[in-house]
């Protein structure tokens, strides 16, 4: 298999995204439609008919890509970080596009499809190269794990774009408390991931690249590795790791990445974050700035007409409906594996224990969802953590923890 | 009358209740608390405790100074026994086995017998070391690990001593001064 | 204030919250299920009465009634969340990776974390997961579970027995979905009833008063998902006797056969190859990526022969030895025989087998060999001689050399890091010329030496394969366990109680409907029931908290 090739096929991932992006703007006008007509959720409009259209296009072109990887490397493409956040970004669409079509809801697409966008730009972040598989993910249990696990964190974030949806739409914005605090918090960390994907596509458009050398242990041995920058670099690799430039005439490091990241070339990543701070801080800067507002209470107005009980259910449809399959992905199945791979079902490796908070959280949430004044407001809120609780298993345990699962 | 007898059905239902829920709530606490002692319990040193019959075994002795050809756990009834399991390159085991050839050929007349299992893997090693400190006791050669499993030994050096009967009695991990060692040795001496 | 007659007939029992006939909140009783103050009644357990409500003088009811509230048990779910998360903030003690410099608990986490790490160790949070605390929560979460279970499924299964279509008008009106319609006929009723049944709901009528519930059963998915979870406890129970569970870790070099620990000296393991396959740098699918992380492995096997001793063998003197199995251990696939599995978990490898040397004389430019020896390192000679009759003697061998006060040692027994001095005795003399040799050296202490030894070739060197050996006779439990959990879960999830009732009040038509959820669906379906009627679609009451 030749580079092209795998261009080739990158390419029909990169048609999903356009479609996905596309599809985004078709939901964001159903928005409007309601606004000028008001009473008419019931009936189905016809920006949301083609923003449906775009997904499951897009969708299909995905499962192309997915397909034509996995013939071209042999294996499930979920071994490597790009891969496996990939996938969590098609789970997404997919969870998106069945509760679409259960609750017919089409604000969903508003926020379901630039969340998986999010996914998708955050996949961009790793090597795309075909990875070969190390000894203890060569077995079928790979994809059967790996795959419901993503498909469950693709269910329980539509839970997480309805709590959203809820919280903006519900909270009061007139006044500065807590709530509005939090909630233009998570708007924050969505401008973040906007200023990760502005930034990486700007240097990736100049073709910016340095390198640095440096050495690290692995399995016993001393070897030397290479960081490939493609943003100057503000943080360089670990100063234990004696790195030294390879590249003349770019920009030095101003820092070095913290020691303790210990993750697979932490420090490019950390660097990213860097950039996607700096970028993401100034768009939000400047979003407020022309608002004369907080974000959230900025696109408050748009939501005055949905249906919020019918979104809360939505949270909580979602979380029943992710949490069996996260129960059997996470839990059930990853035992099976870690007990042929590794000799014993459980071993608290982090991500195992990540894995377990999770299913905690959401049987807690399940159970508290049975007492009055847990619906509404506080589900939505719940949801959110339970997202946040995914995604940093997803993130921070694969850059800052080392463990079993920090492949890529 | 009637009042009496609900009065008394009642008091027996909630005796029942009573009893339920004190055996299940009993139950229930048994088994946390067997959690927590099984977990909190150290690990078992070795597979055999004190007062356990010493487990027989028989390997080939490897000690030229020695005329044995086998050691062989069960012909040696009747004596006290020393079994010391050491190895070359384990430097507590070089500074305990001088004590134990000193004390040998006393006590071998006492009816104490020494038994230092080797565990390395070269046989030319053994002998060097064997050479070096002049060792007259009977050294089996313990090259597939079965007797130090079979004891469950783990760090070196280990002591089993084991008294006349054949009854195990005393266990010690590590290094044995030549005091300790004379007091264990008496120990065992049959009587 | 035993038992309580409602208007309806019913006798309900104390602490009844909604009567268990029809429905009409028991006054008095209304605070336990929060209902006072609100339109809509609570429909836990259908308000029938909890056993843990009532009796809570004795100290076995308290604790009853204690681990029988749901909001302790999430309590404790929290809390055991908490807990799990502190212990990923560093590595736990088993993780603490190989390369560090001093792998002791006491000294890592101080060295790599600071003073954070050293209270995270005194703290004993570096084996988190098997402190007695942890543990205890785990152990709550477990008493928890059987006792909210217990007590309430006595008043579950009351509630589902006693299913009257008949319900009084509170508790219809009080219901999250309600209507009232008027001047319905009985044709529309019944049309109405059809309708419902052709989707598949169950129909109850009795006097005109109509009940269609379905998806009864998942409302006993909690409880079902419960048992497995209770079993899965079970199990881990039973796990940490040592009956059931043995845990052991051998490393067996190539070329040799030991006894397998935790067999009772039954089992031995030979090692009779390893493989490590690497990926090969050129594969054209992998060369970007092996590029940027260097080597990577692609497999370890380790071809093995268990054996059998035969019975009443002494142990050591077992030299037959019957072969049972011959097989490769691989990564992912692991051998198993009489109830053991064995599975490849580690590998060492540079550990030296065989060492070869050329005699010469160290007068000769060319370094023409006399002759060579080879040292089997495992097992060497005292002496090897060659034909030219020069004899070497082995005098001293150190497998893993290495000089501690200035003395020569061996760290181990196994030959790492071999050094050997020889004496070399020219043809027909006693007298031996002593040399010192080690990988990299090769000491001549006199300067004067008539031959020389010299590494001629390459040492062999063997792969040691570590091996874990299981026997798990808890793991069946395991199974069961979650497989009724996950039964328990998707009974409960994917499926919803349904209930509406028809109930005809003062020539009006009462809809109500309650489910434990989706109440979009059950909306749906009372649309498309009541379609082309003058019944009037329900009315979701919901007040959200906001």
């Amino acid at each position: 298999m030749t580079s092209t090739m795998s261009t080739s096929i990158l390419t029909f991932y990169v048609i999903s995204i356009v479609l996905y992006l596309v599809a985004t703007l078709f939901f964001g006008a159903t928005v409007r439609d309601k606004n000028s007509k008001s009473k008419s959720q019931t009936k189905k409009s016809k920006a949301g008919k083609i923003g449906i259209t775009l997904t499951i296009v897009g969708f299909s072109t995905h499962i192309v890509y997915f397909i034509l990887r996995w013939i071209a490397s042999g294996h499930a493409p979920v071994s490597n970080m790009f891969e496996f956040v990939t996938f969590l970004g098609m789970s997404i669409v997919f969870a998106f596009i069945i509760l679409y079509f259960i609750y017919k809801l089409d604000i969903l697409g508003v926020f379901a499809l630039p969340v998986a966008l999010m996914i998708l730009a955050y996949a961009s972040m790793f090597p795309t190269d075909i990875s070969p598989l190390v000894p203890s993910l060569q077995s079928p249990w790979l994809y059967i794990h790996v795959t419901t696990v993503s498909l469950a964190q693709g269910i329980l974030a539509i839970s997480f774009v309805a709590g959203l949806i809820y919280l903006i739409a519900t909270i009061d914005q007139t006044v500065r408390n807590k709530k509005t605090t939090w909630l233009e918090i998570i708007m924050i960390s969505i401008f973040l991931v906007i200023g990760f994907v502005v930034s990486s596509s700007a240097f990736n458009l100049m073709d910016y690249e340095v390198q640095f050398e440096y050495t690290e242990e692995i399995q016993g041995q001393e070897q030397l590795l290479v960081a490939d920058y493609h943003m100057p670099a503000i943080a360089g690799v670990q100063s234990d790791k004696n790195p030294t430039t390879l590249t003349e005439g770019k920009m030095t490091p101003l820092i070095s990445t913290p020691n303790w990241m210990q993750g697979a070339d932490s420090a490019r990543k950390f660097n990213s974050v860097l950039w996607s701070f700096l970028t993401g801080g100034v768009l939000y800067l400047i979003a407020r700035l022309a608002l004369r507002k907080r974000v959230s209470a900025a696109i408050k107005p748009f939501l005055r007409n949905i249906n919020t009980d019918l979104v809360d259910e939505v949270t909580y449809r979602s979380v029943a409906i992710g949490f069996p399959v996260f129960t059997l992905g996470g839990l059930i199945f990853a035992s099976i594996w870690a007990q042929i791979a590794w000799d014993r079902f459980w071993g608290w490796d982090p991500k195992e224990v990540w894995a377990l908070i999770t299913f905690f959280f959401y049987a807690a949430f399940l159970h508290l969802r049975l007492s009055r004044g847990w619906h509404g407001e506080k589900s939505a809120w719940l949801a959110v953590i339970g997202f946040a609780i995914i995604m940093f298993n997803i993130i921070v345990v694969n850059l800052v923890l080392a463990g079993l699962h920090s492949y890529a | 009358m009637g009042l009496d007898k609900v009065r008394e059905k009642k008091k027996k239902k909630m005796r029942n209740r009573y009893i339920y829920r004190a055996s299940i709530i009993a139950l229930l606490a048994a088994a946390v608390i067997y959690a927590l002692v099984t977990n909190l319990k150290a690990d078992k040193v070795t597979n055999h405790d004190i007062g356990d019959e010493a487990p027989n075994f028989e390997l080939m002795q490897i000690n030229k100074q020695n005329d044995q050809e086998k050691i062989k756990l069960s012909e040696l009834e009747g004596k006290g026994i020393m079994l010391n399991f050491w190895g070359t390159w384990c430097a507590p085991c070089r500074e305990e086995m001088p004590y134990m050839e000193s004390l040998y050929p006393e006590y071998k007349e006492k009816g104490v017998e020494i038994i230092a299992v080797n565990l390395d893997q070269s046989e030319l090693k053994v002998d060097q070391f064997i050479n070096e400190f002049d060792l007259t006791f009977p050294v089996p050669h313990d090259t597939r690990d079965e007797v130090r499993e079979l004891y469950g030994i783990g760090p070196l050096p280990s002591t089993v001593f084991i008294d006349p009967e054949g009854v195990i009695n005393d266990i010690v991990i590590g290094g044995l001064t030549l005091d300790r060692l004379e007091g264990h040795l008496n120990e065992i001496q049959p009587k | 204030m035993d038992k309580i007659k409602c208007e309806c007939g019913h006798i309900n029992p104390e602490g009844t919250v909604l009567c268990e006939a029809c429905g009409k909140p028991v006054e008095g009783n209304q605070h336990i299920e929060g209902n006072e103050d609100k339109k809509l009644l609570n429909m836990r357990y259908d308000g029938s009465a909890r056993r843990s409500q009532t009796y809570n003088t004795r100290i076995v009811d308290r604790i009853w009634t204690f681990f029988s509230s749901v909001k302790v048990g999430i309590w404790l779910i929290v809390l055991a969340l908490l807990g799990s998360g502190i212990g990923t903030i560093f590595p736990q003690e088993m993780y603490i990776p190989a390369e560090a410099p001093d792998r002791n608990p006491a000294v890592f986490y101080e060295d790599y974390y600071g003073i954070a790490g050293k209270i995270y160790y005194q703290l004993g949070f570096h084996d988190l997961y098997s402190s007695w605390w942890y543990l205890l929560l785990i152990a709550l979460i477990g008493i928890s579970l059987v006792i909210c279970s217990l007590d309430r499924f006595i008043p579950l299964r009351r509630a589902l027995k006693l299913q009257k279509p008949k319900r009084h008008e509170h508790f219809l009106t009080r219901q999250r979905l309600y209507s009232k319609s008027e001047n319905i006929t009985e044709e529309e009723k019944q049309t109405i009833v059809d309708r419902l049944k052709k989707q598949r709901y169950k129909i109850v009528e009795e006097d005109g008063y109509v009940l269609a519930e379905k998806g009864r059963f998942s409302r006993w998915g909690p409880y079902v998902n419960h048992i497995g979870l209770i079993i899965i406890l079970l199990a881990a129970l039973l796990r940490i006797t040592p009956f059931f569970y043995l845990d052991e870790y051998v490393w067996v070099r190539e070329g040799e056969e030991i006894i397998i620990p935790g067999t009772e000296n039954e089992y031995y393991i030979e090692n009779e190859k390893f493989t490590l396959d690497v990926y090969d740098k050129d594969d054209p699918k992998f060369k970007d990526a092996l590029e940027k992380t260097g080597e990577v492995h692609k497999g370890y096997t380790t071809d093995v022969k268990i054996s059998k001793v035969k019975d009443d063998a002494v142990v050591g003197a077992a030299d037959e030895l019957e072969v049972i199995k011959k097989d490769q251990i691989m990564m992912n696939h692991p051998v198993k025989f009489d109830g053991y599995t064995l599975y490849q978990s580690g590998f060492q490898e540079n550990e030296f087998k065989t060492m070869y040397f050329d005699v010469v004389e160290t007068s000769d430019e060319n370094a023409e060999p006399l002759g060579d020896i080879e040292v089997d390192l495992r097992n060497p000679e005292q002496t090897y001689e060659l034909d030219n009759g020069v004899r070497i003697q082995l005098d001293q061998y150190y497998p893993d050399y290495a000089l501690e006060d200035g003395e020569p040692i061996t760290k181990t027994k196994y030959p790492r890091n071999p050094a050997f001095v020889f004496s070399v005795y020219p043809p027909g003399s006693d007298e031996g010329e002593l040399s010192f040799l080690g990988i990299g050296q090769n000491i001549d202490p006199t300067g004067e030496n008539e031959y020389q030894m010299v590494m001629n070739k390459m040492p062999d060197t063997l792969y040691v394969s570590g091996i874990t050996v299981r026997r798990d006779y808890t793991l069946p439990l395991f199974v069961i366990g979650a497989a009724i959990f996950m039964i328990g879960v998707i009974q409960g999830m994917y499926w919803q109680h349904r209930r509406i009732w028809l109930n005809p009040k003062d020539g009006n038509l009462l809809v109500a409907a309650h489910t434990n959820k989706n109440w979009f669906g059950v909306k749906n379906e009372i649309e498309k029931a009541i379609e082309g009627t003058n019944v009037t679609m329900v009315e979701d009451q919901q007040e959200l908290d906001k």
